[in-house]
């Protein structure tokens, strides 16, 4: 019957010259996008009818169709063959020196983009001096350039952040991501991107899972608030806090020695978790770690009525609000010509470069800062005796034991290390946001980190930065930007029926699972990977065959 | 932690499916052994387990009634959770992976049983017979269901990964079980589920003083006990069974003995989703709400029955799921020096962390030289 139906097929598919012969002969992709634009048209006029006809009807069959013919795999020879005729073979271009190739892709890709930024309607001339900046960073072969050269790079990439408050106001519109995130957004990714190094010690280092990092981010958290607030009032305890009335009750330490207090705790928090646990396997480890992560939350949630002792240690689910914000107080803002603010929150009068300097801004660079400590010590702590150390371990504990590294002095350490970057972070964010609420520390939260890392590329300081530095946008204002777009655009009312709003948002966890599978299956190394990381999932493949079939 | 020094000590120290009727197996010597546990450690964990007895005692002579009522309420949420804990053990027993997606798969199994309550017409109203006669396919159903999901989840994201090293998987699995926690979000919405809450019927069998025994109670046992006789059943006397025990102790020597690996790997992801989805229904049906997150937390206390009992040992994880099901009531409901409910989590992840810490072989499991 069915055999029947298909010979008749190809008899009425021959009439019209596509004999089953030539069919076949047709390379796979095309063959399925041929299947997929005659099935795209049957299906279109049946789905029309029912759902708010627009463009973006188009928009998503052109996608289908370009998925499944795949068009790189097709094209890439045939794009090097054009290439071939204009006298720029793949050979003769490989044999050009970086910059000329970096050069190439940088105009091609740069001019691709602004076309795309002015299709979306966001083009002005920022975007211009943007792809200008990058290709001045990438093009140049800059490591070449002797030590300085290779400088140029971490320090323009440094400077085009630090200035990030004086030009975010005049960027263009990004597709579908929208604006650019302000600087409050600012101070929170780059936060998280401080947590996500902390956690590329333990994680990317020493290879030690930690799905509880949140509880090192809730104790530096609570550590702050405790000591710089209204908590307890029956103690009246003021030393260098800025912007507070002398009279004020509970204790008022200053924010940056509460700050170093803060990274104090958590190592030592960090150690008392370590020790007892640090001896289990791996997957046990990441277990009981993620015990950890849920308990201390409980206990914030909890400790409004310590133990039953009517204490009140955290505020319970009401949180520690106002927490105190730092400053650097009268006399050193005076040496310092008021380059120091006084008080961050009563910040600023002065206006640098035409840009009034609000208090977000001030955050900004103090965070900047703290980001550039955070990465300067991972840097450090990865090319030293210990940071060897951790890599000797993950490599092989058991050869790494045998050739005289103590297991667990140096698993210890990677945790107190780590823990020491989460409660800093942690700490700075409670005073930056000024409260502290148990919710704040989920589960999700680790997990979140944790994909950042991945993503980027375990191991790898850059690749952290980059996989942090997306993801923590994606969280504070990109998945919300995407999902107004998409609204916007009819394509949740296209995909799931007519009038439906979707609130990306809400599935953010979803997504990162999304992430965190792709990338495990697909590129384990991550985006940016460390080489030494991607040598050792790739010998994998090669040394340690099993002797049953795996199909892939 | 990866490598081949990792596959020699896997291959010399694998327990397996350890179960009592089995012959235990020479055990060849492993890198890591040698270390004599300090008898302190010993000491505080007797103490620990002392005071906890002290603790039930005392509770038991103040409030008798109570404590019988826990006692049942534990026992059948301990069903659950052995069912569930079973599912961990067997998938941790035969690929040493955490299978952080079983919960969530669990949690889709109860979010169908939603669902097939309206489906099969007992959401209003409905007669006991139309009940008893609608929990069976619904069982099946469900077992099905959540097998089939178990299996697809295991071929697209642990068996690519088989070989690479042994926390990939693990992060994967984290991965799964966000996707599946957004299935249930976009399926059911973000609020709980609630379905009629006397599906079951709630008449008592037998009273002790005014603590009373309901219907409820005892069809989770009525599911159970046959559900567990099946899976020894199947484990023990079956040549499939015997192959997922080759399989657990030596995956190179079961492949050389003619075991398809790879088809007993998803049997046993199958055997553990039909247990999921078996839990899920009785889940659904018994405490009435499920919302997305619910697999999340009771997975992850499944998981501490299943270190309970001792991880790849299944009598093991049935007898941690009961304990871990009773702790959980008692300390909900009892008075005496209490917690409370709002630190039933924290409890639950400290006998974890105790167990680990202590007696990383769990109660009935055998000392193997990774776990400590």
């Amino acid at each position: 019957m069915a055999r029947a139906a298909d010979s008749r097929l190809w008899r009425a598919l021959g009439s019209v010259g596509l004999t089953r012969e030539r069919w076949e002969r047709w390379p796979a992709n095309l063959r399925n996008g041929a299947i997929a634009l005659v099935a795209g048209a049957v299906l279109l006029p049946l789905i029309v009818p029912r759902v708010r006809f627009d463009g973006s009807l188009y928009i998503g069959y052109a996608v289908l169709v370009v998925l499944v013919v795949q068009p790189w795999t097709y094209l890439a020879p045939r794009w090097w063959q054009l290439l071939g005729r204009f006298g720029l073979s793949h050979e003769r271009t490989r044999a050009w020196p970086a910059w000329a190739r970096h050069g190439v892709i940088w105009a091609v890709l740069g001019s691709a983009w602004l076309v795309l930024i002015a299709a979306f309607g966001g083009f002005n001339a920022s975007a211009i001096v943007t792809v200008l900046v990058i290709g001045a960073l990438v093009v140049p072969p800059w490591s070449d350039v002797a030590v300085v050269g290779r400088a140029i790079v971490p320090a323009g990439v440094l400077a085009v952040v630090v200035m990030y408050p004086f030009y975010v106001d005049h960027m263009f519109t990004m597709p579908i991501f929208g604006s650019f995130p302000d600087v409050f957004t600012g101070v929170v990714m780059l936060v998280f991107i401080m947590m996500a190094c902390g956690l590329n010690i333990v994680v990317g280092y020493a290879g030690l899972l930690d799905l509880g990092y949140v509880a090192f981010y809730a104790l530096g958290a609570y550590s702050v608030a405790w000591f710089a607030s209204l908590q307890f009032p029956q103690q009246t305890v003021h030393f260098g806090a800025v912007g507070i009335d002398k009279s004020l009750a509970g204790f008022h330490i200053s924010v940056w020695l509460l700050l170093i207090l803060a990274a104090a705790i958590t190592s030592v928090g960090g150690i008392i978790i370590g020790v007892p646990t640090l001896r289990l396997r791996g997957d046990y480890l990441a277990i009981v770690t993620l015990g950890f992560g849920e308990i201390l939350p409980q206990i914030a949630r909890n400790g409004d009525n310590f133990l039953n002792t009517g204490f009140n240690l955290t505020n319970g689910p009401n949180g520690i609000t106002p927490i105190d914000q730092p400053g650097f107080g009268e006399r050193i803002s005076d040496v310092t010509g008021g380059f120091l603010p006084a008080s961050y929150p009563a910040c600023c009068t002065a206006s640098v470069l035409g840009h009034q300097v609000n208090p977000n801004d001030i955050f900004f660079w103090t965070a900047v800062v703290l980001l550039l400590f955070t990465v300067f010590c991972s840097w450090r702590l990865r090319d030293s005796r210990l940071g060897r150390a951790w890599i000797a371990i993950r490599e092989d504990e058991i050869a790494a034991s045998a050739m005289g590294v103590p297991l667990m002095r140096t698993k210890t350490w990677a945790y107190a290390s780590g823990a020491f970057f989460g409660g800093i972070a942690g700490g700075f964010f409670a005073s930056f946001k000024g409260a502290t609420f148990p919710g704040d520390f989920i589960f999700n939260i680790s997990v979140f980190i944790l994909t950042m890392i991945i993503l980027g590329g375990m191991g790898n300081i850059w690749g952290v930065l980059v996989g942090a530095g997306f993801l923590a946008y994606l969280n504070q204002a990109g998945l919300a930007n995407t999902g107004a777009w998409l609204n916007d655009h009819g394509i949740s009312g296209f995909l799931f029926g007519k009038g439906t709003q979707i609130d990306v948002p809400l599935y953010a966890s979803g997504i990162y699972g999304t992430i965190i599978l792709i990338v495990m299956l697909f590129r384990p190394e991550g985006l940016i990977p460390d080489r030494r990381r991607q040598v050792e999932l790739h010998a994998e493949e090669t040394h340690d065959e099993s002797l049953y079939e795996v199909t892939h | 932690m990866k490598g081949g020094p990792q596959q020699g000590c896997t291959r010399t120290s694998r327990t397996g499916y350890s179960t009592h009727t089995m012959a235990t197996e020479a055990r060849a010597p492993s890198l890591v052994t040698g270390r004599k546990r300090p008898s302190a450690l010993s000491i505080i964990g007797l103490i620990l387990v002392g005071l906890l007895l002290f603790w039930l005692a005392i509770n038991f002579v103040k409030t008798p009634t109570q404590f019988i009522d826990l006692f049942f309420l534990g026992l059948s949420l301990g069903m659950v959770y052995a069912l569930v804990a079973l599912g961990y053990t067997l998938v941790y027993g035969i690929l040493e992976l955490i299978n952080f997606a079983h919960g969530d798969v669990f949690m889709l199994g109860g979010m169908l049983t939603t669902s097939m309550v309206v489906w099969f017409g007992i959401d209003q109203s409905a007669s006991t017979g139309k009940v008893a006669v609608s929990i069976v396919p619904m069982l099946v159903i469900a077992a099905a269901f959540c097998g089939t999901l178990n299996v697809t989840i295991e071929t697209i994201a642990y068996r690519p990964l088989r070989n690479a090293p042994r926390l990939a998987p693990l992060i994967t699995a984290l991965g799964v079980s966000f996707i599946l926690q957004n299935v249930g979000l976009v399926w059911k919405g973000s609020a709980p589920v609630n379905i009629r809450s006397n599906i079951l019927p709630t008449g008592d069998i037998f009273t002790i003083g005014s603590a009373a025994y309901s219907w409820k109670q005892l069809i989770i046992v009525l599911v159970t006990i046959p559900t567990l006789a099946l899976l020894v059943w199947l484990v023990q006397k079956t040549k499939q069974g015997k192959a997922m025990r080759a399989t657990a102790q030596d995956k190179d020597a079961a492949a050389i003995m003619g075991i398809d690996v790879n088809r007993t790997i998803s049997f046993t992801f199958l055997i553990a989703g039909a247990l999921a989805g078996v839990a899920g229904v009785l889940y659904a049906l018994y405490v009435t709400s499920v919302s997305f997150d619910t697999g999340f937390r009771l997975g992850l206390f499944a998981f501490t029955a299943a270190v309970v009992g001792g991880i790849g040992n299944l009598p093991g994880a049935v007898l941690g799921g009961l304990l871990i099901g009773m702790i959980e009531q008692f300390n909900n409901g009892l008075t005496w020096h209490t917690p409370g409910s709002d630190w039933t989590s924290t409890i639950i992840f400290s006998i974890l962390i105790l167990i680990l810490v202590f007696r990383p072989e769990g109660l009935l499991g055998e000392r193997t030289p990774e776990g400590g």
